[in-house]
């Protein structure tokens, strides 16, 4: 893919992530100031609470999309500060596909753990 | 540009250069600060995944990974990725905002007196990091008082 495009889908991931880590995060770590104000609920750790996030497809839906775009944004992000470094060609290069399997690699295992998750 | 590399002049200073390579402005720092932010926060997720995935070895597996990670050590930790998150969430807008040309301003002639756009990046510079500070400070309630 070239430069510009890569950099639209950093934004575009970042976007993304924005909204839904901002919403795990306030349900992980603002949940006694979020159920005083009547949202969300206490104690998100616990595995009841974890048992209603697994059974629900929207956290099923949210948490892959998630994945993915945190991964590539992260992944960018990293590429662009190794790429600063001054790296040859040939680095580059393996820079790319050690990320991209890296990526793969780990966007198939959260995947499967949040089906798994969902479907067990 | 051969496809997914790209030329660049050779950077001398390295990660040195992050720190100072001259006069550096408040934007600078902030630049900087997203990027320290941004590996830390990374490092965390790479880790979270594997965490987190103990969910489907069945409830012991969870509750036994959970009192391990309830360590106060564990727990100040997750509290400075929450504060990478806040900084790295509220400097982003403001950085898609400047991408998007909402802080730029419309181009104009050079008449005195001079209007720059640090004009209008720097007050919302100032703005996002009042939200990130407000957001720091309820979490820290919720980590440390409430939740305890």
């Amino acid at each position: 893919m070239r430069e510009p495009t890569l950099w639209i889908l950093h934004i575009l991931a970042g976007i993304i992530i924005l909204i839904f880590l901002g919403i795990h995060m306030g349900i992980m770590h603002l949940d006694t100031i979020l159920t005083s104000l009547g949202v969300g609920y206490k104690n998100p750790l616990s595995w009841s609470s974890v048992l209603i996030r697994n059974k629900a497809l929207f956290f099923t839906i949210t948490y892959i999309l998630l994945l993915g775009a945190a991964l590539y944004h992260g992944f960018y992000g990293l590429r662009n500060i190794l790429f600063e470094l001054s790296l040859g060609k040939s680095a580059q290069k393996a820079v790319n596909w050690l990320l991209f399997f890296v990526g793969l690699f780990l966007f198939i295992y959260g995947g499967y753990a949040a089906i798994a998750a969902y479907v067990i | 540009m051969a496809n997914g590399t790209i030329s660049k002049p050779e950077n001398r200073l390295g990660i040195v250069g992050w720190f100072y390579a001259g006069s550096f402005s408040f934007e600078r720092y902030a630049y900087i600060l997203h990027r320290i932010t941004g590996l830390g926060i990374l490092l965390y997720f790479l880790l979270h995944i594997f965490g987190s995935s103990a969910r489907i070895s069945g409830q012991s597996s969870w509750e036994s990974l959970m009192h391990f990670l309830g360590k106060p050590i564990f727990v100040a930790g997750e509290y400075l990725v929450f504060i990478a998150f806040c900084f790295h969430a509220m400097n982003g807008i403001r950085l898609i905002l400047g991408e998007l040309g909402f802080s730029i301003g419309k181009p104009g002639r050079p008449v005195y007196p001079y209007r720059i756009s640090l004009n209008r990046q720097r007050p919302l510079l100032v703005v996002f990091m009042i939200i990130a500070v407000i957001f720091i400070l309820l979490g820290g309630y919720d980590f440390f008082i409430a939740g305890h």
